[in-house]
Protein backbone atom coordinates (compact mmCIF):
# COMPACT_ATOMS: atom_id res chain seq x y z
CA UNK A 1 0.00 0.00 0.00
CA UNK A 2 1.08 3.74 -1.11
CA UNK A 3 1.70 6.13 1.43
CA UNK A 4 -0.74 9.03 2.28
CA UNK A 5 -1.26 11.49 4.66
CA UNK A 6 -4.56 10.67 7.59
CA UNK A 7 -7.18 12.85 9.51
CA UNK A 8 -9.35 11.62 12.01
CA UNK A 9 -12.21 13.77 11.40
CA UNK A 10 -14.67 14.29 14.80
CA UNK A 11 -17.43 15.83 13.24
CA UNK A 12 -19.36 16.00 9.75
CA UNK A 13 -18.09 19.60 8.88
CA UNK A 14 -14.58 18.99 9.82
CA UNK A 15 -14.94 15.84 6.91
CA UNK A 16 -16.65 18.17 4.80
CA UNK A 17 -14.44 20.80 4.88
CA UNK A 18 -11.38 18.56 4.43
CA UNK A 19 -13.34 17.33 1.71
CA UNK A 20 -13.84 20.01 -0.14
CA UNK A 21 -9.80 21.33 0.64
CA UNK A 22 -8.25 17.80 -1.20
CA UNK A 23 -11.05 17.24 -3.47
CA UNK A 24 -10.27 14.59 -5.67
CA UNK A 25 -6.82 13.76 -3.58
CA UNK A 26 -9.08 12.55 -0.77
CA UNK A 27 -10.89 9.38 0.07
CA UNK A 28 -13.27 8.74 3.36
CA UNK A 29 -12.48 5.62 5.30
CA UNK A 30 -15.68 4.54 7.26
CA UNK A 31 -14.81 0.76 8.17
CA UNK A 32 -12.51 0.35 5.20
CA UNK A 33 -13.39 -3.13 4.90
CA UNK A 34 -13.37 -2.63 0.99
CA UNK A 35 -11.56 0.39 0.54
CA UNK A 36 -8.68 -1.22 2.27
CA UNK A 37 -8.66 -4.20 0.02
CA UNK A 38 -9.12 -1.51 -3.26
CA UNK A 39 -5.61 -0.11 -1.94
CA UNK A 40 -3.88 -3.12 -0.80
CA UNK A 41 -4.71 -4.24 -4.79
CA UNK A 42 -3.24 -0.61 -5.66
CA UNK A 43 -6.57 0.21 -7.45
CA UNK A 44 -6.70 3.00 -5.48
CA UNK A 45 -3.59 5.33 -3.94
CA UNK A 46 -5.00 8.54 -2.50
CA UNK A 47 -2.95 10.89 -0.97
CA UNK A 48 -5.38 12.05 2.02
CA UNK A 49 -7.53 9.57 4.08
CA UNK A 50 -10.06 10.93 6.00
CA UNK A 51 -11.26 8.76 9.11
CA UNK A 52 -14.89 9.40 9.59
CA UNK A 53 -15.34 6.10 12.02
CA UNK A 54 -15.03 8.30 14.59
CA UNK A 55 -18.41 10.63 13.82
CA UNK A 56 -21.14 9.07 16.37
CA UNK A 57 -23.43 11.36 15.13
CA UNK A 58 -23.77 8.91 12.01
CA UNK A 59 -24.08 6.03 14.03
CA UNK A 60 -28.02 6.04 14.40
CA UNK A 61 -31.44 3.92 13.66
CA UNK A 62 -34.17 6.11 13.86
CA UNK A 63 -38.13 4.85 13.11
CA UNK A 64 -41.85 6.37 13.40
CA UNK A 65 -44.93 5.67 11.15
CA UNK A 66 -44.70 9.13 9.39
CA UNK A 67 -41.09 9.38 7.95
CA UNK A 68 -40.38 5.71 8.04
CA UNK A 69 -36.61 4.43 8.85
CA UNK A 70 -33.67 6.58 9.25
CA UNK A 71 -30.05 5.21 9.38
CA UNK A 72 -26.56 7.01 9.96
CA UNK A 73 -24.17 5.94 7.45
CA UNK A 74 -21.86 5.16 9.91
CA UNK A 75 -24.38 2.02 11.42
CA UNK A 76 -22.87 -1.41 11.58
CA UNK A 77 -24.22 -4.19 9.99
CA UNK A 78 -24.11 -5.54 13.41
CA UNK A 79 -26.31 -2.75 14.56
CA UNK A 80 -28.75 -3.55 11.58
CA UNK A 81 -28.77 -7.01 12.37
CA UNK A 82 -29.18 -6.72 16.04
CA UNK A 83 -32.24 -3.55 16.04
CA UNK A 84 -35.41 -4.29 17.44
CA UNK A 85 -36.94 -1.71 15.34
CA UNK A 86 -35.64 -3.07 12.23
CA UNK A 87 -36.41 -6.67 13.18
CA UNK A 88 -40.19 -5.10 13.86
CA UNK A 89 -40.46 -3.12 10.77
CA UNK A 90 -37.94 -4.18 8.26
CA UNK A 91 -36.93 -7.79 9.35
CA UNK A 92 -35.66 -8.23 4.89
CA UNK A 93 -32.54 -5.74 6.58
CA UNK A 94 -32.03 -8.12 9.62
CA UNK A 95 -32.55 -11.24 7.72
CA UNK A 96 -30.07 -9.89 4.97
CA UNK A 97 -27.40 -8.85 7.02
CA UNK A 98 -26.65 -12.45 8.15
CA UNK A 99 -25.18 -13.62 5.18
CA UNK A 100 -24.20 -10.15 4.06
CA UNK A 101 -20.02 -10.89 5.16
CA UNK A 102 -18.29 -12.67 8.76
CA UNK A 103 -19.34 -11.38 11.73
CA UNK A 104 -16.11 -9.91 11.86
CA UNK A 105 -16.51 -7.83 8.76
CA UNK A 106 -20.06 -7.05 10.35
CA UNK A 107 -19.07 -5.68 12.71
CA UNK A 108 -16.54 -2.95 11.87
CA UNK A 109 -17.92 -2.62 8.50
CA UNK A 110 -20.33 0.38 8.10
CA UNK A 111 -23.91 0.31 5.92
CA UNK A 112 -22.79 3.65 4.23
CA UNK A 113 -19.21 2.56 3.15
CA UNK A 114 -20.75 -0.83 1.52
CA UNK A 115 -23.22 1.56 -0.50
CA UNK A 116 -20.29 4.06 -1.41
CA UNK A 117 -18.11 1.09 -2.27
CA UNK A 118 -20.77 0.66 -5.37
CA UNK A 119 -20.20 -3.37 -6.25
CA UNK A 120 -22.71 -4.62 -8.16
CA UNK A 121 -22.77 -7.30 -6.15
CA UNK A 122 -23.12 -5.73 -3.03
CA UNK A 123 -26.12 -7.00 -0.91
CA UNK A 124 -27.66 -3.47 0.89
CA UNK A 125 -28.30 -1.90 -2.29
CA UNK A 126 -30.89 -3.97 -4.09
CA UNK A 127 -33.22 -4.43 -0.78
CA UNK A 128 -33.05 -0.77 -0.43
CA UNK A 129 -33.86 -0.25 -4.18
CA UNK A 130 -36.99 -2.98 -3.60
CA UNK A 131 -38.10 -0.68 -0.24
CA UNK A 132 -38.05 2.43 -2.88
CA UNK A 133 -35.21 4.18 -0.37
CA UNK A 134 -33.39 7.69 -0.62
CA UNK A 135 -29.88 8.94 0.01
CA UNK A 136 -29.30 11.98 1.85
CA UNK A 137 -25.75 12.92 0.89
CA UNK A 138 -24.08 16.61 1.75
CA UNK A 139 -21.11 18.91 0.99
CA UNK A 140 -20.00 22.19 2.81
CA UNK A 141 -23.26 24.48 2.90
CA UNK A 142 -25.59 22.25 1.38
CA UNK A 143 -27.47 18.69 0.95
CA UNK A 144 -29.05 16.83 -1.87
CA UNK A 145 -31.61 13.85 -1.41
CA UNK A 146 -31.16 11.11 -4.35
CA UNK A 147 -32.78 7.82 -5.09
CA UNK A 148 -30.93 4.85 -4.36
CA UNK A 149 -31.38 3.29 -7.94
CA UNK A 150 -29.79 6.37 -9.48
CA UNK A 151 -26.37 5.91 -6.79
CA UNK A 152 -24.38 3.69 -8.54
CA UNK A 153 -23.09 4.57 -11.89
CA UNK A 154 -21.08 2.25 -12.70
CA UNK A 155 -18.76 -0.73 -11.37
CA UNK A 156 -17.71 0.96 -8.14
CA UNK A 157 -18.32 4.45 -9.55
CA UNK A 158 -21.09 6.47 -7.30
CA UNK A 159 -22.90 9.72 -7.89
CA UNK A 160 -21.19 11.67 -5.33
CA UNK A 161 -18.83 14.28 -6.16
CA UNK A 162 -15.39 15.08 -4.87
CA UNK A 163 -16.80 17.00 -1.92
CA UNK A 164 -19.48 15.58 -1.07
CA UNK A 165 -19.92 12.67 1.34
CA UNK A 166 -23.20 9.94 2.27
CA UNK A 167 -24.82 10.71 5.30
CA UNK A 168 -28.29 8.94 5.96
CA UNK A 169 -30.42 6.04 4.28
CA UNK A 170 -34.38 6.98 4.42
CA UNK A 171 -36.52 4.68 3.80
CA UNK A 172 -40.36 5.01 3.55
CA UNK A 173 -43.09 3.19 5.84
CA UNK A 174 -44.49 0.41 4.81
CA UNK A 175 -48.00 -0.56 3.70
CA UNK A 176 -50.15 -2.84 4.87
CA UNK A 177 -50.52 -6.24 2.92
CA UNK A 178 -46.94 -5.52 1.72
CA UNK A 179 -43.91 -8.46 2.07
CA UNK A 180 -40.99 -8.16 1.27
CA UNK A 181 -37.50 -10.77 1.11
CA UNK A 182 -34.01 -10.90 -0.32
CA UNK A 183 -32.26 -14.10 -0.76
CA UNK A 184 -28.62 -14.58 -2.73
CA UNK A 185 -27.14 -17.25 -4.35
CA UNK A 186 -23.37 -18.07 -2.41
CA UNK A 187 -20.56 -20.30 -2.32
CA UNK A 188 -20.91 -20.36 1.29
CA UNK A 189 -22.95 -18.56 3.93
CA UNK A 190 -21.20 -15.07 4.47
CA UNK A 191 -19.68 -14.98 0.74
CA UNK A 192 -19.94 -12.62 -1.95
CA UNK A 193 -23.20 -13.03 -3.75
CA UNK A 194 -23.49 -14.42 -6.92
CA UNK A 195 -26.48 -13.19 -7.81
CA UNK A 196 -29.38 -11.77 -5.45
CA UNK A 197 -33.19 -11.01 -5.57
CA UNK A 198 -34.99 -8.88 -3.10
CA UNK A 199 -38.76 -8.32 -4.12
CA UNK A 200 -40.96 -6.21 -2.54
CA UNK A 201 -45.38 -7.12 -3.43
CA UNK A 202 -48.49 -4.95 -1.99
CA UNK A 203 -51.69 -6.78 -2.64
CA UNK A 204 -54.61 -4.95 -2.37
CA UNK A 205 -56.37 -5.85 0.92
CA UNK A 206 -59.63 -7.29 -0.35
CA UNK A 207 -58.70 -9.53 -3.49
CA UNK A 208 -55.14 -10.07 -3.54
CA UNK A 209 -54.50 -7.89 -6.66
CA UNK A 210 -50.62 -6.93 -6.82
CA UNK A 211 -51.00 -3.41 -6.53
CA UNK A 212 -47.13 -2.50 -6.33
CA UNK A 213 -44.08 -4.60 -7.05
CA UNK A 214 -39.99 -3.59 -6.83
CA UNK A 215 -37.85 -5.93 -7.66
CA UNK A 216 -34.05 -5.31 -6.93
CA UNK A 217 -30.97 -7.67 -8.42
CA UNK A 218 -27.22 -7.95 -7.29
CA UNK A 219 -24.71 -9.66 -10.20
CA UNK A 220 -27.08 -8.77 -12.65
CA UNK A 221 -25.42 -5.70 -14.33
CA UNK A 222 -22.83 -3.75 -14.01
CA UNK A 223 -24.86 -2.00 -11.31
CA UNK A 224 -27.06 -2.59 -8.90
CA UNK A 225 -30.28 -3.65 -11.19
CA UNK A 226 -34.28 -2.83 -11.03
CA UNK A 227 -36.12 -5.37 -13.20
CA UNK A 228 -38.67 -2.47 -13.91
CA UNK A 229 -40.04 -4.48 -16.93
CA UNK A 230 -40.40 -7.59 -14.12
CA UNK A 231 -42.61 -5.18 -11.87
CA UNK A 232 -44.95 -4.28 -14.87
CA UNK A 233 -45.49 -8.50 -15.08
CA UNK A 234 -46.58 -8.55 -11.50
CA UNK A 235 -48.77 -5.51 -10.91
CA UNK A 236 -52.29 -5.36 -11.65
CA UNK A 237 -52.25 -8.82 -11.48
CA UNK A 238 -53.49 -11.85 -8.95
CA UNK A 239 -49.88 -13.83 -7.69
CA UNK A 240 -49.30 -17.13 -8.36
CA UNK A 241 -46.39 -19.42 -8.90
CA UNK A 242 -47.15 -18.68 -13.13
CA UNK A 243 -47.02 -14.89 -12.77
CA UNK A 244 -44.00 -15.40 -10.98
CA UNK A 245 -42.43 -17.67 -13.30
CA UNK A 246 -43.12 -14.76 -16.15
CA UNK A 247 -42.10 -11.72 -14.12
CA UNK A 248 -38.42 -14.36 -13.35
CA UNK A 249 -38.12 -14.76 -17.24
CA UNK A 250 -38.66 -11.24 -17.93
CA UNK A 251 -36.30 -10.18 -15.37
CA UNK A 252 -33.47 -12.86 -16.30
CA UNK A 253 -33.96 -11.93 -20.04
CA UNK A 254 -33.81 -7.57 -19.48
CA UNK A 255 -30.60 -8.00 -16.70
CA UNK A 256 -27.07 -7.83 -18.05
CA UNK A 257 -25.11 -10.18 -15.90
CA UNK A 258 -21.34 -9.55 -15.92
CA UNK A 259 -18.85 -12.72 -16.65
CA UNK A 260 -16.31 -13.25 -13.70
CA UNK A 261 -14.89 -15.56 -11.68
CA UNK A 262 -17.92 -15.94 -9.31
CA UNK A 263 -20.12 -17.24 -12.85
CA UNK A 264 -20.09 -16.67 -16.10
CA UNK A 265 -23.28 -14.21 -17.29
CA UNK A 266 -25.05 -17.31 -18.62
CA UNK A 267 -25.38 -18.74 -15.47
CA UNK A 268 -26.35 -15.54 -13.31
CA UNK A 269 -29.13 -15.36 -16.14
CA UNK A 270 -30.17 -18.48 -15.44
CA UNK A 271 -29.85 -18.12 -11.82
CA UNK A 272 -31.93 -15.06 -12.20
CA UNK A 273 -35.00 -16.69 -13.00
CA UNK A 274 -34.45 -18.87 -10.10
CA UNK A 275 -34.05 -16.58 -7.62
CA UNK A 276 -36.71 -13.64 -8.41
CA UNK A 277 -39.39 -16.63 -8.54
CA UNK A 278 -38.26 -18.31 -5.25
CA UNK A 279 -37.87 -15.00 -3.46
CA UNK A 280 -41.31 -13.48 -4.84
CA UNK A 281 -43.04 -16.61 -3.37
CA UNK A 282 -42.23 -15.94 0.00
CA UNK A 283 -42.52 -11.92 -0.80
CA UNK A 284 -46.08 -13.12 -1.59
CA UNK A 285 -46.54 -15.30 1.27
CA UNK A 286 -45.77 -12.31 3.75
CA UNK A 287 -47.71 -9.72 1.86
CA UNK A 288 -50.98 -12.03 2.49
CA UNK A 289 -49.98 -12.08 5.92
CA UNK A 290 -50.79 -8.34 6.07
CA UNK B 1 2.66 15.42 4.73
CA UNK B 2 2.25 11.85 3.59
CA UNK B 3 3.58 8.90 5.20
CA UNK B 4 4.33 10.79 8.22
CA UNK B 5 4.43 9.17 11.84
CA UNK B 6 0.96 9.77 14.11
CA UNK B 7 0.45 9.18 17.05
CA UNK B 8 -1.28 6.12 18.29
CA UNK B 9 -2.54 5.65 22.05
CA UNK B 10 -4.47 2.18 22.44
CA UNK B 11 -4.96 -0.21 25.08
CA UNK B 12 -3.85 -3.68 24.42
CA UNK B 13 -4.44 -6.57 26.88
CA UNK B 14 -4.93 -4.27 29.74
CA UNK B 15 -2.25 -2.35 28.87
CA UNK B 16 -1.99 1.02 28.08
CA UNK B 17 0.80 2.34 24.72
CA UNK B 18 1.81 5.09 23.09
CA UNK B 19 3.32 4.71 19.94
CA UNK B 20 3.96 6.54 16.55
CA UNK B 21 2.96 4.79 13.52
CA UNK B 22 2.74 5.36 9.89
CA UNK B 23 -1.26 5.95 8.31
CA UNK B 24 -0.96 2.83 6.20
CA UNK B 25 0.10 0.38 9.11
CA UNK B 26 -2.18 -1.89 9.50
CA UNK B 27 -2.95 -3.12 13.15
CA UNK B 28 -2.03 -6.68 12.55
CA UNK B 29 1.65 -5.33 11.45
CA UNK B 30 1.44 -2.86 14.71
CA UNK B 31 1.06 -5.53 16.89
CA UNK B 32 3.13 -8.04 15.54
CA UNK B 33 6.49 -5.77 15.06
CA UNK B 34 5.76 -2.90 17.36
CA UNK B 35 4.54 -4.64 20.45
CA UNK B 36 5.90 -8.19 19.43
CA UNK B 37 2.53 -9.64 20.06
CA UNK B 38 3.19 -12.14 17.33
CA UNK B 39 0.25 -14.43 18.42
CA UNK B 40 -1.93 -13.08 16.06
CA UNK B 41 -1.14 -14.04 12.47
CA UNK B 42 -1.02 -12.50 9.37
CA UNK B 43 -3.16 -14.79 6.60
CA UNK B 44 -4.35 -13.76 3.51
CA UNK B 45 -4.48 -9.55 3.95
CA UNK B 46 -7.33 -9.57 1.85
CA UNK B 47 -10.02 -9.74 3.88
CA UNK B 48 -11.25 -13.80 3.42
CA UNK B 49 -9.30 -16.32 5.78
CA UNK B 50 -9.94 -14.16 8.94
CA UNK B 51 -7.05 -15.75 11.03
CA UNK B 52 -5.44 -12.27 12.24
CA UNK B 53 -9.20 -11.75 14.16
CA UNK B 54 -8.62 -9.78 16.89
CA UNK B 55 -11.46 -8.50 19.70
CA UNK B 56 -12.03 -4.76 19.30
CA UNK B 57 -14.21 -3.15 21.95
CA UNK B 58 -15.75 -6.41 22.63
CA UNK B 59 -16.23 -6.88 18.71
CA UNK B 60 -14.42 -9.36 16.74
CA UNK B 61 -12.69 -8.04 14.17
CA UNK B 62 -9.52 -8.55 11.37
CA UNK B 63 -6.53 -6.73 12.34
CA UNK B 64 -5.64 -6.65 8.87
CA UNK B 65 -8.38 -5.01 7.75
CA UNK B 66 -8.09 -2.10 9.40
CA UNK B 67 -5.64 0.50 10.18
CA UNK B 68 -4.15 0.96 13.28
CA UNK B 69 -4.96 4.51 13.96
CA UNK B 70 -8.47 3.24 13.28
CA UNK B 71 -8.14 1.81 16.82
CA UNK B 72 -6.99 5.06 18.53
CA UNK B 73 -8.24 5.46 22.07
CA UNK B 74 -9.71 1.71 21.87
CA UNK B 75 -9.07 -1.74 24.03
CA UNK B 76 -7.70 -4.33 22.17
CA UNK B 77 -7.51 -7.83 23.16
CA UNK B 78 -5.24 -10.44 21.34
CA UNK B 79 -4.38 -14.18 22.08
CA UNK B 80 -1.92 -13.66 24.37
CA UNK B 81 -4.23 -11.73 27.17
CA UNK B 82 -6.15 -14.53 27.29
CA UNK B 83 -4.58 -16.38 29.98
CA UNK B 84 -4.22 -15.66 33.57
CA UNK B 85 -1.19 -16.26 35.99
CA UNK B 86 -0.27 -19.10 33.32
CA UNK B 87 -3.60 -20.88 32.99
CA UNK B 88 -5.02 -21.44 30.32
CA UNK B 89 -8.62 -19.82 29.36
CA UNK B 90 -11.26 -22.08 29.20
CA UNK B 91 -11.49 -22.24 25.36
CA UNK B 92 -8.07 -22.52 24.47
CA UNK B 93 -8.40 -25.54 26.94
CA UNK B 94 -11.24 -27.05 25.48
CA UNK B 95 -9.14 -26.54 21.86
CA UNK B 96 -6.38 -28.72 23.61
CA UNK B 97 -7.69 -30.89 25.22
CA UNK B 98 -10.36 -31.80 22.67
CA UNK B 99 -7.96 -32.00 19.66
CA UNK B 100 -8.94 -29.05 18.39
CA UNK B 101 -5.85 -27.80 17.02
CA UNK B 102 -4.52 -29.21 14.08
CA UNK B 103 -1.64 -27.22 12.46
CA UNK B 104 -2.84 -24.28 14.95
CA UNK B 105 -2.11 -21.34 12.31
CA UNK B 106 -5.69 -20.20 12.23
CA UNK B 107 -6.68 -20.99 16.08
CA UNK B 108 -5.67 -17.72 17.67
CA UNK B 109 -7.75 -15.80 15.15
CA UNK B 110 -10.74 -18.90 15.81
CA UNK B 111 -10.35 -18.24 19.18
CA UNK B 112 -10.71 -14.87 19.49
CA UNK B 113 -13.66 -15.16 17.53
CA UNK B 114 -15.40 -17.54 19.81
CA UNK B 115 -14.51 -15.36 22.75
CA UNK B 116 -16.05 -12.72 21.63
CA UNK B 117 -19.38 -15.24 20.65
CA UNK B 118 -19.59 -16.62 24.31
CA UNK B 119 -19.00 -13.21 25.83
CA UNK B 120 -22.03 -11.87 23.92
CA UNK B 121 -24.35 -15.32 24.27
CA UNK B 122 -23.02 -17.77 26.55
CA UNK B 123 -25.39 -20.27 25.50
CA UNK B 124 -25.09 -20.20 21.36
CA UNK B 125 -26.62 -22.89 19.40
CA UNK B 126 -24.54 -25.36 17.19
CA UNK B 127 -25.99 -23.00 14.30
CA UNK B 128 -24.81 -19.91 16.18
CA UNK B 129 -21.34 -21.64 16.30
CA UNK B 130 -21.13 -22.23 13.03
CA UNK B 131 -21.96 -19.02 11.52
CA UNK B 132 -19.15 -17.38 14.21
CA UNK B 133 -16.41 -19.76 13.33
CA UNK B 134 -17.31 -19.41 9.21
CA UNK B 135 -15.28 -16.28 9.40
CA UNK B 136 -12.08 -18.29 10.45
CA UNK B 137 -10.81 -20.51 7.47
CA UNK B 138 -9.08 -23.50 8.47
CA UNK B 139 -6.80 -25.06 5.96
CA UNK B 140 -6.96 -28.36 7.15
CA UNK B 141 -10.51 -28.36 7.40
CA UNK B 142 -10.74 -29.18 10.71
CA UNK B 143 -13.75 -27.72 11.68
CA UNK B 144 -16.28 -30.06 13.80
CA UNK B 145 -13.60 -30.28 16.10
CA UNK B 146 -13.60 -26.88 16.55
CA UNK B 147 -17.29 -26.44 16.69
CA UNK B 148 -17.19 -28.85 19.58
CA UNK B 149 -15.00 -27.50 21.56
CA UNK B 150 -16.49 -24.13 21.37
CA UNK B 151 -19.31 -26.17 23.02
CA UNK B 152 -17.10 -27.74 25.11
CA UNK B 153 -15.70 -24.57 26.35
CA UNK B 154 -19.21 -22.79 26.42
CA UNK B 155 -20.86 -25.33 29.03
CA UNK B 156 -17.61 -24.90 31.11
CA UNK B 157 -17.69 -21.31 31.52
CA UNK B 158 -21.51 -21.52 32.25
CA UNK B 159 -20.53 -23.21 35.05
CA UNK B 160 -21.61 -26.67 34.21
CA UNK B 161 -19.71 -30.08 33.74
CA UNK B 162 -15.97 -29.83 32.82
CA UNK B 163 -14.88 -27.98 35.53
Amino acid sequence: MKDFDYFSARTVEEALGLLSKYREEAKIIAGGQSLLVLMRQGLLSPEYVIDIKGISDLDYIRYDDVDGLRIGALTTHRSIERSELIKEHYRVLSEMERNLATIQTRNWGTVGGNLCYGHHSGDLAPVLISLNAKLKVARLGGERVIDIEAFTKDLLEVDLEPDEMLLEIQVPPLKPYTGIAYEKLMVMQGDIGIVGASVLLRLNSSDGVCEEARIGLSGASTVPFRALEAEGVLVGRRIDDSVLREAAEVASEKADPPSDVHGSSVYRREMIKVFVRRVGKVALERARQG
Amino acid sequence: MKGELKDLKLVVNGKPYELKVKPKALLVDVLRKDLKLTGTKRGCLESTCGVCSVIVDGMAVRSCSILALQVNGREVTTIEGLSEGGKLHPIQEAFVNHGAIECGFCIPGRVMVAKALLDENPNPTREEVRLAMQGVLCADSGYVKQIEAVEIAAEKMRGGEGR
